[in-house]
């Protein structure tokens, strides 16, 4: 039989702070382990925590991105248990009055169609350190200069009904964070880290099976690949009439399976209770209305305008606006090119092409909006034809004549020779050297003549050195043969 | 309320105790002891208090967002009891 699949995520989002949440330690990604991390983070005794306003702003803003309910009053508390990477046996985390209350936003997916996920709530906490297996013989070395690393847990509803619909609600996190500045949402260095819960149930039984955990997963790949070979585990379980155990797992990527973490097969009870160390953090109107003022214009807002004022498809506006960056790029190329749609080709083909060929990032990108835009202004005006645009973004990919695209035009010589007269010289030669392919041009009927008319579009190129218009040479020779 | 020999063991577990058997009942019993205190307390009606987070009347103050530590690791790692390659040593962990 088929089950209705039923998933909720727990999203781990490192935010995009200079210090830590609740000390002065950097929490720059990559330093020697434990040279950022401090009494503080370490536990030692008689430290306190101080937060950290900008976590407090971040967390907001996000409220405010996806219109949720922001708690005015959230209190910090103390979440028990044990492992080596959280130096003081509890994490600082929020249980009963969180930051961000109630909130949704709608994915789009394959398919076209939109669905909304909600959110029950996000609230902030500290990140535990790391522990590593394989540096020091028969022994875990513990490295916790990401102890204290701000996180914000984002929880959704248990609205996701395949794995489509869970990489989907990622990905449109991953664009809105991105978006608001939150974090560096760079998934390679942990930054957006997942827990799945996931459960199957007969479709149309409205109460819910029993869920496994997932836990850490850190690709939008392996959550697809996770939660597919944990519904088929699920299901094969129950097929065979057996139940499903509550318990926390982990996704094996080279294994392609998820296990059972035998250390959490004791019911994990947490303990929560206010941690007496921090006092409630209360926020008043003003505050958040600042907050809110700093918003930025959101993906799909942006994505509206871009058809509307661009007069853009939905494909090219959704992959433009897929990132702040890539959205401004093009906007500052229009504004030179006067051409959005030439524009966007221009950038979704050639320079996302050569960004993917040659593993650079878009702001670390040789070629700046302002170029791009002088370029296809010279295809407009017809300086260039498109093969010659195609060698002039080469040349300013690797910064010839300082990225100036006139001076890159003429000292390469590529001008395309749009004059008729020069064009008709060119012609009347090609045409005068070739007596026979002009007879057998002239005896064969309107189908084969458009192919046969390739070859002298070719000798006339040729004897142009490429600079001829081809359109104009078209034209020509048609009027000129006959 | 009250619990069993069991639930404080489950209890000493998740606070990392080593429990003596011989210590068990009476452990239990003076665990019940202080949980009588606790159903005083779950008598009184509350339904209109405001839960109080911390017994300071006050709100959390806010710091600024700017590193001000810096690397003390060679001091806290002197008084660590194992650490190699800057690494904090701990009996092996493995999932």
């Amino acid at each position: 039989m088929s089950w209705e699949v039923v998933i909720g995520l727990e999203v781990h989002l490192q935010l995009a702070t200079e210090s830590k949440i609740f000390s002065g330690s950097s929490t720059r990604f990559g330093a020697e382990p434990n040279t950022q991390a401090s009494a503080v983070d370490l536990a030692m005794p008689g430290m306190l925590p101080v937060l950290n306003e900008q976590a407090v702003r971040y967390a907001v803003l996000f409220g405010l991105g996806i219109g949720a309910e922001i708690g005015q009053r959230s209190v910090f508390d103390r979440k028990n248990y044990f492992y080596p990477d959280l130096p003081k046996g509890y994490q600082i985390s929020q249980f009963e009055q969180p930051i961000v209350g109630r909130g949704s936003f709608a994915v789009t997916l394959a398919d076209g169609s939109t669905k909304t996920i909600g959110i029950t709530r996000a609230h902030l906490e500290e990140d535990a350190g790391k522990s590593l297996h394989d540096a020091i013989p028969n022994a875990s070395g513990i490295d916790l200069n990401r102890a204290g690393t701000p996180l914000l847990e984002i929880v959704s509803e248990p609205d996701i009904r395949s794995a489509e619909e869970a990489v989907a609600y990622l990905k449109t996190l991953h664009t809105l964070v991105t978006y608001l500045g939150i974090s560096d949402g760079d998934m390679s260095q942990g930054s957006m880290r997942c827990d799945i819960n996931l459960s199957l149930r007969k479709p149309g039984s409205t109460e819910f099976g029993t869920r496994t955990e997932i836990k850490n997963v850190n690709s939008f790949r392996f959550v697809e690949r996770a939660i597919a070979s944990e519904i088929e585990r699920q299901s094969d379980i129950l097929e065979e009439g057996g139940v499903i155990i509550q318990e926390t797992r982990l996704y094996d990527a080279e294994r392609d399976e998820t296990r059972s973490m035998r250390s959490k097969e004791v019911a994990n009870d947490y303990r929560y209770f206010p941690d007496p160390d921090l006092l409630p953090v209360e926020l008043s109107d003003a505050y958040i209305a600042e907050i809110a003022s700093t918003l930025p214009e959101l993906p799909d807002a942006k994505k509206a305008r871009f058809q509307a004022e661009y007069g853009l498809g939905e494909y090219d506006a959704s992959a433009l606006c897929d990132s702040q960056a890539l959205a401004q790029f093009f906007e500052l190329t229009t504004s030179r090119a006067k051409d959005p749609k030439l524009a966007a080709n221009w950038i979704l083909t050639d320079l996302l092409g050569q960004l993917n060929a040659s593993g650079v990032k878009l702001q670390d990108a040789p070629i700046q909006p302002e170029q791009l835009g002088h370029l296809i202004e010279r295809i407009k005006d017809n300086t260039l034809s498109s093969k010659m645009a195609k060698q002039v973004f080469e040349a300013l990919w690797q910064g010839e004549a300082q990225g100036n695209v006139d001076q890159i035009i003429e000292a390469r010589g590529l001008k395309q020779v749009s004059d008729s007269g020069a064009l008709e010289a060119l012609i009347n030669e090609v045409v005068a050297n070739n007596p026979e392919q002009v007879a057998q041009y002239q005896a064969a009927d309107d189908g084969k003549r458009k192919k046969l008319i390739g070859f002298f579009v070719g000798q006339i190129m040729k004897a142009s050195k490429g600079q001829a218009n081809p359109q104009l040479v078209n034209q020509l020779l048609n009027k000129t043969l006959g | 309320m009250s619990v069993t020999t069991e639930q404080l063991a489950d209890v000493a577990t998740l606070a990392r105790l080593k429990l003596a058997p011989e210590h068990s009942q009476s452990l239990t019993h003076a665990f019940n002891e202080i949980l009588s205190l606790v159903d005083q307390l779950q008598a009184l009606e509350l339904e209109s208090v405001k839960p109080m987070a911390h017994p300071r009347d006050e709100n959390q103050r806010l710091r600024q967002d700017l590193v001000t530590e810096s690397n003390a690791r060679e001091a806290f790692q002197a008084i660590a009891p194992d650490a190699q390659e800057g690494l904090y040593v701990v009996p092996p962990v493995i999932e």
